[in-house]
């Protein structure tokens, strides 16, 4: 099978390209050539802390959303067929500026702002995959992506299938999505459980700067559909990242806080409410180990299993609702391959299965909250 | 008559055949041949081109040719999935031959053309062969797509052939993405978006417009009218059934559709159009004999006198002979000749495809994603068929 690298043998592995249609000078991304193995070979490793891995110099500080930028420019630089589809990317800058200045610097033609037209302009990045290009489709708010679920799930989840193998789909569908802050039910969905069944595609949820950047990156050089969920209240997180260019592993999970007691599973912004958990449980006694799935399509049952045949105690913690969410997949999972290393039923925190209210207090008790967390690490530990 | 000695030429080689029989032989002459359509094109938003069409006698041999192998196919079709050797849908595309023939005539392999379900004989004509398009029919290995999409997912990545879709109306983002891409790579070449009058109705046709139109994409958008949407008439699915003046401020052309030179001349018309200028709607005025697909009788919303009618009035495949025939290009007893050798080519290659093997359980799992990641995959007991995706 093709490696990673021969399959982007076309695209020269140093930037800035030549021959490159950008329009404005934008500073080259500094990539350490002892550090490069080829496109797609830079893996960090995923049980290093999350925030400052070793680097040789100091990194820089950012905002979430400034790292998923600065992942987007380093790859059109690199490829020339790396593209953005939208609305309000372009000129407007992107409704969370995660595209500010794309535009400027790669022309109205690698930066597209797209009527508000969901199911065609995905069909189109789909149609433009199928030829070649990779282009990232944002979803201005996930939930809108609703209306292109016919396309996400039979053509691009599906064609590489239905074509034996002839067409691939290089696609990477991203957006804000998960409850905000009194956004109403309409501009809260966790769209992780509609699309987790399609088969072909791939899931991923960042939650840091450093894991944002590492993962679009690594969305973006994927033969496969990928689909990156952002969350809506993460975007102003701050992170010193590295300088040097790096691009994480799709399909690993993320050790967060290494303990003994209880393995909690968790992703995207519940992993903030489990770690203000952690504080409480380190304080009442209990040694929480703490991992971010980030891949939620397919698991890490590599690190999850490990974690599990250590603690033997299993927590999920998940902003999906209750009823066929990833918490019910991942349970599954868990049990079909590590019955033997539990000594206590799974449990698993979940939203409500309402639609998300309106007023302040409700929405807080939609989504699990820390005091719920803490409950549930004890009654786990019994 | 003078002419047509003109257009006769002796050529080098002959079949040994009929050599010894004809007093002249089947005309492949290249010269030049002016043609008038059945009727002038209609247009919306800009001027038509021209009634006449310039073609060959060669070209005409293999316009009937090509027309006679599918009409061939598609009868043959209906055949097997009467037998149940061709199972769940199957849509056929007799009557609509002239289609995609005509389409091909005017292109090249570097445009791209898209469809929706009614796709065979448009793999055929993108260079798609006999045997790979009944083992995919039948889901055997052997099939364009590995016995594992089935009729309505036939694709021919090198020949710019992109399917084959089940979903009505989707296809056509999809065309437009393609029409994106080769503007986006400069290639100069255009894609054909197809679609039926049912699907002419669908929202995110309009959408995939609005965007061509906006960013100039060279995208054609072609409506195979065939007047009924499954078991709906035109009429009762669509209050303006003028397919050709949809596209608003994007100018259209109506052709039709069983006159594969009207439409060889519609498709060159478009293709310079659209490079140059952006998005353009054809309507290809045509007719399927067989129901929608296998499971519809299509008789039960059209009489039998109606479609009897269009095959004595209209049919390309007898518009073609009857042309052949006038200019002396063939005698009558050649053409019943090459179609018994096209039924017999098509009776092999069904021989052939039935001798392919189903597929492997492990295709089961492949293609399922581009890069695998070595995950496990199950069958339902969680025992018997466990594999890796690949």
């Amino acid at each position: 099978m093709a490696t990673a690298s021969s399959l982007r043998a076309a695209v020269p592995a140093t930037a800035p390209c030549a021959g490159l249609r950008s329009t404005s000078a934008a500073s080259s991304v500094r990539v350490a050539p002892a550090a490069r193995g080829g496109r797609g070979r830079l893996v960090a490793k995923a049980d290093a802390p999350s925030s400052a891995t070793a680097s040789k110099s100091d990194g820089h500080e950012l905002l979430l959303f400034e790292a998923l930028r600065e992942a987007l420019i380093e790859e059109m630089k690199l490829d020339p067929t790396v593209c953005v589809f939208g609305e309000d990317v372009g000129h407007y800058g992107g409704s969370y500026k995660v595209t500010k200045g794309l535009a400027d610097m790669f022309g109205d033609l690698r930066v597209l702002d797209t009527p508000i037209a969901e199911n065609s302009f995905t069909g189109m990045g789909v149609g433009a995959g199928m030829k070649g290009l990779r282009p990232v489709v944002e979803g201005m708010n996930m939930g809108f992506l609703l209306l292109a679920y016919n396309q996400i799930s039979n053509n691009c989840g599906m064609l590489h299938y239905t074509s034996g193998g002839q067409f691939k789909i290089p696609l990477v569908i991203r957006g804000p999505g998960g409850v905000g802050r009194q956004l109403g039910a309409e501009h809260s969905q966790r769209l992780e459980s509609y699309f987790q069944s399609i088969p072909g595609l791939q899931m991923v949820a960042c939650s840091t700067p450093y894991n944002a950047k590492g993962l679009m990156k690594a969305a973006i050089r994927s033969e496969n559909p990928v689909v990156l969920f952002e969350h809506v209240l993460l975007y102003n997180l701050k992170e010193k990242i590295p300088d040097e260019e790096y691009v994480l592993c799709l399909e690993e999970a993320e050790m967060v806080r290494p303990g003994e007691h209880v393995t909690i599973l968790t992703y995207s912004r519940m992993r903030y409410h489990v770690m203000q958990a952690a504080k409480t449980l380190v304080n009442k006694g209990y040694d929480p180990e703490v991992i971010d799935i980030r891949s939620l399509k397919p698991f890490d049952l590599h690190t999850i299993g490990n974690s599990i045949k250590k603690t033997h105690r299993v927590l999920i913690v998940e902003e999906c609702m209750r009823t066929g969410g990833i918490g019910a997949s991942l349970r599954s999972a868990i049990i079909d391959n590590f019955w033997d290393y539990l000594d206590a039923p799974i449990m698993c925190l979940s939203s409500q299965d309402v639609p998300t209210p309106y007023a302040s207090t409700l929405e807080d008790a939609t989504v699990v909250q820390p005091a719920q967390i803490v409950a549930a690490v004890e009654q786990i530990c019994q | 008559m003078a002419a047509a000695a003109l257009l006769r030429r002796i050529p080098a080689a002959r079949a040994p055949a009929t050599a010894f029989m004809a007093a002249r032989p089947i005309s492949d002459s290249t010269a030049a041949l002016t043609i008038e359509t059945s009727v002038p094109f209609t247009s919306h938003l800009v001027d038509p081109p021209s009634r006449d069409v310039t073609t060959t006698p060669a070209e005409l041999m293999t316009f009937f040719r090509d027309m006679s192998l599918m009409r061939r196919m598609e009868i043959a079709a209906d055949s097997l999935y009467k037998a149940k050797l061709i199972r769940g849908f199957c849509h056929l595309y007799d009557g609509q031959e002239a289609v995609a023939v005509g389409m091909e005539a005017a292109i090249t392999r570097g445009d791209s053309i898209i469809t929706a379900y009614r796709d065979h004989c448009i793999y055929l004509a993108r260079g798609g062969d006999l045997v790979s398009a009944f083992s995919e029919l039948m889901g055997r290995e052997a099939g364009c797509s590995r016995g594992k999409g089935g009729s309505m997912h036939f694709y021919k990545k090198d020949a710019n052939f992109y399917g084959g879709h089940g979903i009505v109306g989707a296809q056509v983002p999809l065309g437009c993405g393609l029409a994106f891409a080769q503007k986006y790579k400069k290639e100069d070449t255009a894609t054909f978006a197809l679609y039926g009058d049912g699907a002419a109705n669908q929202g995110q046709l309009f959408e995939a417009l609005n965007i061509s139109a906006l960013w100039k994409l060279p995208a054609i958008l072609v409506c195979e009218n065939n007047h009924y949407g499954m078991g709906t008439a035109e009429w009762r699915a669509a209050k303006s059934p003028a397919y050709y003046k949809r596209g608003d401020y994007v100018p259209g052309l109506k052709v039709d559709g069983m006159d594969v030179l009207a439409v060889k001349q519609a498709c060159r018309f478009a293709k310079e159009h659209a490079v140059a200028n952006g998005p353009i709607v054809l309507e290809m005025d045509t007719y399927r004999y067989h129901g929608h697909s296998m499971s519809d009788p299509g008789s039960t919303y059209r009489t039998r006198d109606e479609i009897s009618g269009v095959r004595q009035e209209r049919d390309p495949i007898e518009r073609i002979r009857k042309l052949i025939l006038a200019h002396d290009l063939a005698t009558a007893a050649e053409l019943k000749d090459m179609e018994k050798e096209i039924r017999k080519q098509v009776d092999d290659a069904i021989a052939k495809a039935k001798e392919s093997s189903m597929p492997d359980t492990s295709e089961l799992f492949t293609n399922v994603y581009k890069k695998g990641f070595g995950v496990e995959s199950f069958g339902p007991d969680r025992k018997e068929l466990r594999a890796t995706l690949p």
